[in-house]
């Protein structure tokens, strides 16, 4: 019961008026930003990095998680009202909740995932009120080589299972590994690939890196693809659901919490898969199954409650042990670092007013949301109307801002268009920039504990595999390099094969699905 | 020399719609319908969605009069769109919809049919929405 005490302490930390206020800027922004398809909160919290640092990291970070949360609650109402999902979370929620706008039950879909989004949103912050400290106390017993296994992991899972290629998620990997090199080796204080440049020595500040590849990659690809005809925006009145859709939404809404609260906990890399999983499920367990493909509410339940399960469940990870699954968890782990904070497993002891405040604020912030949406999901839709050379003319103003600020030299300006261009190069090539992030952020720590295992066995490779964990980790790691082409394989021999899951490729609004892709969550 | 016709989706927009069909039918000219859009956000209020451009295409055919519809995204304001094409067509009338506007509202948001007003080579009808 650790848990609970230390969450009412928490919510002492998250109900002054100050700490309120900063959750409510950060649902406020996190819900325009999931609103517009490009914005994510990854880019978001990269861009506000810099002008969060005269706060303390407790408001700052309340903020942040405002900001993760909201953009769920936004994506939906992009992919309903306009058939493009505002975010890669809701890639699914596009297939059904679309339909349904176009019947005239688009208010009945607004409901249903802002309702069922709260629902999963508390219930998966309460799961990790409850698991965090057990999985801390675990993670204390953890050495070098069970980190570095799980670290691993965490690379391995965000590169075979995100986007449409595994090369290319290796190759953005790489990318993001070979960065993260950059600058002087702790361990032999050797400078490495700084080609003689003093500022280099210190690595590339984590705000250059991210506000780099999210807002000015970004920015630059919608430059190349500035026109575009408009979408045709289905007119709904506000959210509101009838004791049908009540009845039909509230096992999808619990199913989905369920399949996506592990899913986002364990390092596998964001929301995509288990929305999928949920919709599939959806599908099978409906009793109406004609109603699918043509506008069932059970469609949009069960994603959208899985994407905030998820959500809450990628914290667990990213507070306890210190390893982000997605995007927006990897910026926030910079955003640790840059405050001097330590992410692992001693964060909840030595931080305890900051995680609890920060977990009673999602709470807080959760039911912030569900009143912004429910009624005014419309007005939220009108910011899609900005036009988009405004938009990103803000978004570059403050990255170059922010970007200058990190270290208050010029260099760092241009740094960020190298890494701008690096960023857009990769959008243009497909490539998706959650491995590269993860790459970057998590390689450095990868690489000490590498080392750490490696100094401990005398350089013996075995050093690296002599825990009963580290061995568990990687025979995982093997499954699921080896598992799904095997079970593919299979099933494309059985004639008529495949179960119904939907293949996201193929099912995905068209031409929306890779854009989508490009930020992750 | 054709009408040409600003079309938008809206009380104004489909009033100016009607009152070229008439025109055309009066003058029997040929009607030339332009739906512009700068096509740089999201979601265009000016933009025709499929369906509504299907229902000025029904109407335009059940008027009988001689028509052409052209829908089109470029990097310029709509005002400026339709200057073109009514210059490209040499047409010998503009018709436009106004719709009730604040003078601040224009002053920082601008008003495409004003700037038709005033920079067209030829007549320009505006006409208002049919008040409700």
């Amino acid at each position: 019961m650790d848990g609970i005490n230390s969450l009412i302490e928490g919510f002492g930390t998250a109900l002054t008026p100050i700490n309120l206020l900063y959750a409510f800027i950060g649902v406020l922004l996190g819900t325009a930003i999931g609103v517009l398809p490009g914005i994510g909160p990854a880019m978001t919290i990269a861009l506000l990095l810099p002008l969060t640092f005269t706060l303390e990291p407790t408001q700052a970070f309340i903020m942040f998680a405002g900001i993760y949360y909201g953009g769920m609650y936004g994506g939906s109402t992009t992919s309903i009202l306009l058939n493009t999902p505002g975010e890669s979370a809701s890639v699914v929620t596009a297939i059904e909740g679309n339909l349904m706008a176009k019947k005239g039950r688009g208010a009945a879909a607004l409901a249903t995932a802002a309702i069922g989004s709260f629902i999963a949103g508390t219930i998966g912050t309460l799961g990790l009120a409850l698991l965090a400290p057990v999985i801390v106390k675990l993670a204390v017993q953890m050495g070098a080589p069970d980190y570095f296994a799980v670290m691993v992991l965490a690379f391995v899972a965000v590169t075979t299972v995100l986007g449409s290629s595994k090369v290319r998620g290796l190759a953005s990997l790489g990318i993001g590994l070979l960065v993260g090199t950059i600058g002087i080796d702790p361990t032999s204080g050797q400078q490495r690939l700084t080609f003689g440049i003093p500022e280099l020595a210190d690595g590339i500040d984590v705000v250059v890196l991210a506000v780099g590849l999210f807002a000015v990659g970004e920015a630059l690809w919608v430059a190349a693809h500035l026109r575009r005809q408009p979408l045709d925006i289905v007119r709904v009145d506000n959210a509101k659901m009838d004791r049908e859709d009540w009845r039909r939404s509230w096992k999808p809404w619990l199913r989905g919490t369920l399949i996506g609260f592990p899913f986002g906990a364990v390092p596998a890399g964001g929301a995509e898969i288990p929305t999928f999983l949920s919709y599939a499920t959806e599908k099978k367990l409906s009793k109406h199954p004609e109603e699918f493909g043509h506008g069932a509410i059970e469609g949009v339940a069960g994603p959208e409650a899985t994407n905030n399960a998820s959500a809450a469940g990628g914290l667990v990870p990213l507070l306890t042990l210190g390893i982000p699954t997605t995007a927006t968890a990897a910026v926030m782990l910079g955003a640790f670092q840059s405050y001097g904070i330590d992410p692992g497993p001693r964060l909840l002891q030595d931080q305890a007013p900051l995680v609890w405040g920060l977990i009673a604020s999602l709470f807080i912030g959760n039911t912030i949301l569900l009143a912004l949406n429910l009624p005014l999901a419309t007005v939220w839709a009108r910011l899609l109307r900005i036009p988009r050379p405004y938009l990103y003319a803000g978004i570059l103003f403050f990255a170059s801002i922010g970007a200058y600020a990190a270290n208050s030299s010029t260099f760092d300006l241009w740094l960020l268009i190298i890494i701008g261009a690096l960023g857009f190069f990769m959008r243009r090539y497909g490539l998706p920039v959650v491995p590269a992030i993860i790459g970057i952020i998590l390689g450095p720590a990868a690489e000490e504990q590498l080392r750490r295992a490696l100094q401990i066995s005398d350089g013996e490779l075995g050093g690296l595999v002599n825990t009963a964990f580290s061995q568990i980790v990687y025979v995982v790691i093997v499954a699921l390099l080896v598992v799904p082409p095997i079970v593919r394989a299979v099933r494309n021999r059985r004639p008529g094969g495949g179960d119904g899951t939907p293949d996201p490729d193929r099912d995905a609004p068209v031409g929306t699905h890779a854009h989508a892709n490009a930020e992750g969550l | 020399m054709p009408i040409v016709v600003g079309y938008i989706p809206s009380p104004a927009g489909h009033a100016a719609l009607s009152t070229a069909i008439e025109e055309a039918r009066r003058r029997g000219s040929r009607l030339l319908v332009v739906n512009a859009s700068r096509g740089d956000a999201l979601v265009d209020r000016r933009h025709s969605p499929a369906d509504d451009w299907q229902g000025v295409q029904d109407q335009l055919g059940d008027s009988g009069v001689e028509h052409e519809v052209l829908q089109q995204v470029e990097a310029k304001d709509p005002a400026e769109q339709i200057l073109e094409v009514a210059q490209q067509t040499n047409a010998e009338l503009i018709v436009v919809g106004l719709r009730r506007r604040t003078p601040v509202g224009k002053l920082i948001m601008g008003s495409q049919a004003q700037q038709i007003l005033l920079e067209a080579d030829c007549p320009v009808l505006a006409v208002k929405a049919v008040a409700t």
